[in-house]
């Protein structure tokens, strides 16, 4: 089919492998990203952080620079495992406001323009095309979480020596879990978001609202009723306890309530409460339960033509 | 040789509701017409045969290759334009097409450079960098079409591709689908409510009814077949004479009014023998007609029909 000849002749040459046809949807989108400047400054902005967590890593081990700021070494946050879960609370922020602003057109403008056929009548399923677009975000959100988290763990590691990287090397796998766990709940939550509202602000709408209004409602919940019980609802919350658990910093009791307390439940009554946190193992629980929700309305609306029954 | 679509007691049910009923039959036609009336079963066929409809029972092949074991070989095989609008926004047509390409297993390279010769060949090389969402329905029919051949499939699907479309763009496509046919490179399974679009394009037809298949005829075969009713107009000349002679080479003959002449050709007969005949007897042949089925003859028969179910092929006009 020359351009010249103007006929119709079939191809020829060589082809993908099949496993791999469906990077061929993340490279496209990902085109799509960084077009926009918003996005491309966005995501910029979310290493800011990762650079002033390794400048912190080498302050501690330079005395010389030390002495130039006239800052004690003491006065610095210490390199630990609370450092490292401080790092990833930080920039999962940061990877929820990406996700919201990259993820919810992935699919919804697809279904708007009816390009699913398009996509399911090549030789690529359905879960692939979910891959595709999952593959986005995970490529996203891993550049400023895992990736970076690691690469300063292994810059601690080797200005620590040996003895340190030997002592801390748990928590390698303690980034890089917490990490994935938060950009698979946040992508297959965008995505299902986005594979059931056509318009991207709804859709964008929907993934904030997901998220603020269960937090503020557990909050309510916790404050009327004297309780952690109110964080079963807060995927935020949840997702904290499992990053204090993997990090070793999880503790049940966050608080106690002594003495009269001046709330519309117990007014003016003497109680004599202690605060626990719902179980490490419930938080899991959630998060598995949110992603299979997720996955059984992608595995539902991801389909080239909804068939109404 | 492998037919190009076998169906095998193919039955497709939504809910409770059948869609499609046991349809048994071959296609084998260059490019096959599928044609019924609105909720006929057309696009469901087209649909299962993409692997987006799991087929209830019975099933389906493409080149030999069954729909749901071997379905990522047979879309590979496989070249889509749908009937709705459906692009991919806020991208250009030339990397939309290029896009499709690569998903139809072409890698990178090779994939921008067939993108750019199926839009040259589609008629759209000129607009080709501009967004698709800004085409015209026209446009965006002819991207449709270049995106369902850029990787070059063996058998092309057209759901409705004249579609709303005016007078010259619709020609244009449908010497488009001519000029693919007649390339010989690839099939064709055009769906259509207008039965002029599937008599300029196809050599076979498929007739669906209620989901059950009402007629499967071959149009050539077809025509071949009524080719040996011949009308005749002719003007001047020993009129008399001229039939007799027609009568002499075995061919029988009916006259009808004062200028016509209706024949039955023998097998041994041509046409230009009773361009001969005239000259020899100063008849002017005004007008000759092949009294012939039309396909809204045989489209009506097959809907006259009612619903029972046909099994394989009906060439005799019976439909």
């Amino acid at each position: 089919m020359a351009v010249y000849e103007h006929l119709y002749g079939a191809y020829e040459g060589e082809s993908h492998t099949a496993w791999s046809r469906f990077l061929v949807i993340p490279r496209y989108a990902l085109r799509e990203v960084f077009k926009s400047k918003l996005l491309t400054t966005i995501f910029i902005l979310c290493f800011i952080y990762p650079l002033i967590a390794a400048i912190l890593v080498y302050l501690h081990h330079n005395a010389n620079a030390l002495a130039l700021l006239q800052i004690n070494v003491r006065e610095l946050l210490p390199i630990d495992a609370s450092f490292f879960r401080t790092f990833l609370e930080v920039q999962g922020s940061f990877a929820f406001i990406l996700t919201v602003l990259v993820a919810p057109p992935l699919i919804s403008r697809d279904l708007a323009n009816n390009a699913l056929p398009l996509y399911l009548c090549r030789p690529l399923s359905r879960t692939e095309y979910v891959l595709g677009k999952m593959a986005v975000v995970v490529f996203l959100l891993s550049m400023m979480t895992w990736v970076p988290g690691l690469l300063i763990f292994f810059f601690q590691a080797s200005l620590g020596g040996l003895a340190w990287l030997w002592a801390n090397l748990w928590m390698i796998w303690a980034i890089f879990v917490g990490s994935m766990m938060w950009i698979i709940l946040l992508s297959l939550l965008a995505l299902a978001i986005s594979s059931i509202v056509k318009w991207r602000v709804v859709a964008s709408g929907a993934l904030l609202g997901l998220f603020f209004v269960p937090s503020a409602f557990g909050e309510i919940v916790n404050q009327l009723f004297l309780t952690r019980s109110g964080h079963l609802i807060s995927l935020w919350a949840t997702m904290n306890s499992i990053w204090r658990g993997l990090f070793g910093l999880f503790v049940r009791q966050t608080g106690a309530v002594r003495g009269r307390v001046s709330n519309p439940i117990y007014d003016g009554q003497s109680v004599d409460i202690v605060l626990l946190e719902p179980p490490l193992w419930v938080s899991w629980l959630i998060i598995a339960l949110v992603c299979a929700v997720c996955v059984w309305l992608l595995a539902r609306k991801v389909r080239a033509y909804e068939v109404i029954k | 040789m492998t037919s190009v679509i076998e169906l095998e007691q193919l039955s497709v049910t939504f809910g409770r509701r059948p869609i499609l009923r046991s349809l048994n039959g071959e296609l084998n036609g260059r490019a096959i017409g599928l044609l019924g009336p609105n909720g006929a079963g057309k696009t469901t066929l087209i649909h299962t045969l993409l692997g987006f409809h799991p087929p209830t029972s019975g099933t389906a092949r493409i080149f030999g290759q069954d729909i749901t074991h071997d379905a990522k070989q047979v879309r590979a095989a496989v070249g889509y334009m749908p009937e709705r609008d459906s692009f991919i926004a806020k991208m250009s047509c030339v990397h939309f097409v290029r896009l499709m390409a690569e998903l139809s297993g072409i890698p990178a390279k090779h994939a921008l450079e067939r993108a750019h010769e199926a839009l040259f060949y589609v008629g759209l090389g000129e607009a080709r960098y501009r967004p698709v969402d800004s085409y015209s329905l026209g446009m965006k029919q002819l991207a449709k079409l270049a995106q369902a051949i850029v990787h070059g499939p063996k058998l092309i699907i057209l759901d409705e591709p004249t579609n709303g479309l005016d007078p010259p763009t619709r020609s244009r496509m449908i010497s488009l689908v001519r000029q693919i046919r007649d390339g010989g490179r690839a099939r064709i399974l055009l769906s259509s409510h207008l039965l002029r679009d599937v008599e300029e394009c196809c050599d076979e037809i498929l007739v669906l009814k209620d989901g059950y298949l009402a007629a499967n005829c071959n149009l050539d075969e077809e025509r071949k077949a009524n080719r040996k009713f011949i009308e005749l107009e002719t003007r001047g000349g020993d009129r008399a004479a001229f039939v007799e002679a027609i009568g002499g080479l075995g061919c029988e003959y009916a006259l009808s009014g004062e200028r016509r002449v209706k024949l039955i050709m023998q097998e041994t007969v041509e046409i230009s023998d009773l361009y001969r005949l005239a000259l020899e007897h100063g008849v002017q042949i005004r007008r000759l007609n092949f009294k012939r089925d039309s396909l809204e003859d045989i489209f009506l028969k097959a809907m006259e029909n009612g619903n029972a179910p046909m099994n394989g092929r009906s060439n005799d006009g019976g439909l």
